[in-house]
């Protein structure tokens, strides 16, 4: 186990990226992740430890002790010890009163934490099988793709996420970012995160929430500052307007989509599918289940089920013509 | 010759008809027939929660799959969960328990015999109304299924919003029956234990299965309560109007959570302790040295049985409980560790200085000995609250615990059967096909639960019907899924031993082992009234004082 957590340990090899995996635990680059890991590695030492122990006295046990060709004669009876029973009760309190205290404090670094006057505050609700993410005090709203700044360990700037839900349970979990939290509905959760590296993390939905559980994924985009901000710009804009797409719109605004969707600055404004204004800026459609192509984004609105079975967005029963205008305007929605 | 009627030399007993012999089962209250209908009732939905297990990992052996639908998944893994705790291991634990701790004891019968098939029929038809849901769910979608919302069924997924059809109230119906039966068998194995122990057998000198199965039947109703309340109170939300999880309406998801690991935590131990208890009787007997530290050993398990009634909320740790009560969560969990420390350190001190016979039952418990610390080991990862908020909910945590319920409990479980099947059947199992099917289920245990630990490392959560290629876990689900064919296959050796050695196997006589509690003093299998004179004991091994007069335990103890 030790070894493992040394392979996987992008600090111990120095690798730009994470060994095996993009969302590997112990490839840490947040503050909450970084304390997590320090906990763990003295954990893994100390179970280490106590596996290597037991582990040779049972094998050697096993080894020494069998039943070899002799006189038949029962080995001696021994009913026990009393001081070898003290003793293996006291050492095993005294690693646990170890182990609690390492605990309790990262408990406390962690959960104690509260938003710094130059942090970035987020509200993210989840939803079957997609991630709100609103950012109150910019004026922003969006979906499935989370934009956060980069934190220099110098002058953080964390990222506090408030964590609410629509309608049932949901975990939020980029690993390399910060241990997981739920979202509970009727119950407000947060969590923060303090990137010190810009760069795509990803994750997904940790909490079983329904069929497409497995297909509710994270994508948290960390930017550099000024990126951060050019992006804010432009997704306070309303949306862009093109007198080409006006038959697209007009599919649009006439059917239903907007009943679930919103696009600011027109009719549309759903809140129970994603805010689909700037659909363009984003790599994902799906809440990470298929790229934002052409194709893919024709297909999801002719049958989503082709792309996430059991989703709630129906099919919506459009014609060839009204499937490629439709698509002809989300894909102005920049 | 029937076991169930005393002849006379040189009579003939006249055939009974098949029908006879059904109705003879059926309404059994001997506690030896009603724990072989438990143990046998348990072997069936072993494999049908196998053939569960099989299909989540063909659907999980590569990236996007489509093995099966994600509904189809969903209602797997649920069914898989809840058949396997409810309807393979309980079943099964309770099932031994009855037929042994009356020969244990030196009695005749439990104390409630008529208690005793109620609950256990109560259990059988629980398990039929859960899997009845296949073909009786109809919803909306008009056709029948399982209920697909996890084992712990968490609110509000369970509210008629988003279970829409009956399938959520065929789990719950289905447990509450069975649960009544659990409560039946538990009240009865403490008045057995407590009121019926034969003339010398303080409570100080029954055999360690005894005790543990008391401390065991004491969790059983203290935790099946709050889960029978828990569903009580899901049926008003779903049919009368009640908003006690109804997260819309201003009720708590949070609350169905505590109720559910109340019971939840508890269970685990009522489903570990009895393996210990069989770890604690086969162990000694092939080292040939009484277990070390009896007392400890008592005092360790209720120790268990008290901290593990507040440790619950660990399976909380990242539902946004305050530092507070997650800061007490870890400390209540990582103390519990002590005591259950101390008995696998027992366990090795008994070994220690024997003469090990390594026959089929001590193979198993000895891999459970290893396999159990690893379990426990990554248990104290889990308690740690923060390093928790990585692992939890992920792979980690399914590893962890089929590391326990599997390695742990399934290994003893089937050191169970070998080791009294001579008692409860009168032959003796093939040793060539019960040591195939040990090293063929040792192999395919940790091909799939070694390496299950790794993706939960890299990050993949539980209940995930296909997962994305690029993130590291898909050769570790190949050789998860691998693994699952050798312990198919050590499976299907088990059963064929069964039965091939049932009716073709040498006879056992009374005490193949050369053991030392009441249970191999009778024939094999044991006549309906189990002793011919109730014995008076002296000891903790009994036997042991008759096969060696000059040495006797009493002398000792």
């Amino acid at each position: 186990m030790v070894l493992l957590v040394l392979c996987c340990s992008r600090e111990v090899l120095a690798d730009p990226t994470p060994l095996f995996s993009p969302t590997n635990i112990f490839a840490p680059a947040s503050t909450p992740a970084h304390s997590i890991f320090g906990l763990s590695l003295f954990v893994l030492a100390v179970t280490g430890a106590i596996f290597a122990i037991v582990f040779s006295l049972l094998v050697y046990a096993v080894a020494k002790f069998r039943r070899r060709n002799d006189d038949g004669r029962e080995p001696p009876q021994v009913y026990g010890s009393n001081q070898v029973e003290v003793a293996w009760t006291v050492i095993p309190i005294l690693i646990v009163v170890a182990l609690f205290m390492a605990t309790a404090r990262v408990i406390a670094d962690i959960q104690k934490a509260s938003p710094s006057a130059n942090a970035v505050e987020v509200v993210a609700i989840g939803h079957q099988f997609w991630w709100e993410y609103r950012y109150p005090s910019l004026g922003v709203v969006t979906a499935n793709e989370l934009h956060v700044p980069v934190s220099d360990p110098g002058h953080p700037t964390p990222t506090f996420i408030k964590l609410l839900s629509a309608d049932t349970d949901h975990s939020f979990w980029v690993p390399r970012l910060a241990g997981k939290t739920d979202l509970i509905p009727n119950h407000p959760n947060s969590t923060w995160i303090d990137p010190h590296e810009a760069g795509l993390y990803l994750g997904q939905c940790a909490q079983y929430c329904g069929t497409q559980h497995a297909k509710m994924l994270l994508r948290v985009y960390v930017q550099p500052r000024e990126e951060f901000n050019r992006w804010v710009q432009s997704q306070t804009q309303p949306a862009h307007m093109n007198s080409d797409a006006s038959e697209g719109q007009r599919v649009f605004e006439t059917t239903a989509c907007i009943d679930c969707h919103a696009v600011a600055g027109t009719v549309a404004n759903g809140r129970f599918g994603p805010d689909l204004t700037h659909l363009m800026s984003r790599e994902t459609i799906a809440a990470g289940a298929a790229a934002n192509t052409h194709d893919n984004l024709r297909l999801w609105i002719r049958k989503p089920d082709a792309i996430k079975p059991g989703s709630l967005m129906p099919a919506m029963e459009l014609s060839d013509r009204e499937l490629d205008a439709v698509t002809a305007y989300l894909e102005t929605l920049r | 010759m029937s076991a169930d009627s005393i002849t006379w030399p040189r009579t003939e007993t006249a055939a009974h008809p098949f029908v006879d012999k059904l109705h003879e089962w059926v309404t059994t209250v001997d506690h030896k027939r009603l724990g072989i209908l438990y143990i046998i009732y348990a072997l069936v939905f072993l494999l049908i929660g196998g053939i569960e297990a099989t299909v989540i990992r063909i659907q999980l052996i590569r990236p996007h799959n489509d093995f099966v639908s994600p509904q189809v998944f969903n209602r797997m893994f649920t069914m898989h969960g809840t058949t396997m705790i409810f309807f393979v291991v309980m079943p099964v634990l309770f099932g031994f328990a009855n037929y042994l701790i009356p020969l244990m004891i030196g009695a005749r019968d439990m104390a409630f015999p008529r208690l005793n098939a109620f609950s256990f029929w109560m259990t059988a038809f629980g398990g039929l109304l859960l899997y009845f849901s296949l073909v009786g769910a109809n919803g909306l979608y008009g056709a029948g299924n399982a209920p697909d919302v996890g084992w712990f069924a968490y609110a509000p997924l369970t509210s008629r919003t988003f279970s829409v059809g009956h399938s959520t109230d065929f789990w719950t119906l289905a447990l509450l029956v069975s649960g009544f039966g659990s409560i039946g068998t538990a009240v009865n194995i403490i008045a057995t234990v407590l009121c019926m122990r034969c003339p010398g057998m303080t409570l100080a000198k029954m055999p360690l299965f005894a005790w543990l199965n008391l401390v065991m039947a004491s969790l059983v109703i203290l935790a099946v309560s709050p889960l029978t309340a828990a569903q009580l109170m899901l049926l008003v939300d779903r049919y009368l109007g009640g908003h006690f999880f109804d997260t819309q309406a201003g009720g708590s998801a949070v609350i169905w959570m505590h109720f559910f690991w109340v019971f939840g935590h508890p269970e685990v131990y009522v489903l570990v302790i009895p393996a210990f208890a069989f770890a604690s009787e086969i162990i000694p007997v092939f080292s040939r040295k009484a277990i070390f530290g009896y007392p400890v050993m008592v005092a360790a398990t209720i120790c268990i049985g008290f901290i593990g009634m507040s440790v619950w909320a660990h399976h909380m740790f990242t539902v946004g409980m305050s530092s507070a009560a997650n800061t007490f969560f870890v400390i209540s969990t990582m103390a519990i560790a002590v005591p259950t420390g101390i008995k696998i350190f027992n366990w090795l001190a008994t070994m220690w200085g024997g003469k090990i016979e390594f026959k089929t039952p001590m193979l198993f418990c000895v891999a459970f000995l290893f396999q159990f610390l690893v379990a426990g080991l990554t248990g104290i990862m889990l308690g740690s609250a923060p390093f928790n908020w990585q692992l939890g909910n992920s792979y980690f945590v399914v590893a962890h615990f089929h590391y326990v319920i599997v390695g742990g409990i399934l290994f003893t479980i089937f050191g169970a059967f070998y080791y009294w099947f001579p008692k409860m059947s009168g032959k003796m199992y093939s040793e060539t096909l019960g040591k195939l099917h040990f090293w063929l289920f040792l192999i395919g245990f940790h091909l799939t639960f070694d390496f299950m630990h790794i993706p939960g490392l890299l990050g993949m959560p539980r209940r995930i019907y296909t997962y994305e290629p690029g993130r590291g876990w898909d050769v570790w689900n190949l050789i998860v899924t691998i693994g699952v064919f050798f312990q198919a296959l050590g499976i299907v050796v088990f059963v064929a031993n069964l039965v091939w050695s049932y009716f073709k196997g040498e006879t056992a006589g009374s005490d193949p082992w050369d053991a030392w509690t009441l249970e191999w003093s009778t024939p094999s299998p044991p006549p309906a009234y189990n002793f011919a004179v109730i014995p008076t004991i002296k000891s903790r091994r009994p036997l042991w004082d008759l096969k060696h007069p000059a040495d006797p335990d009493w002398k000792y103890e």
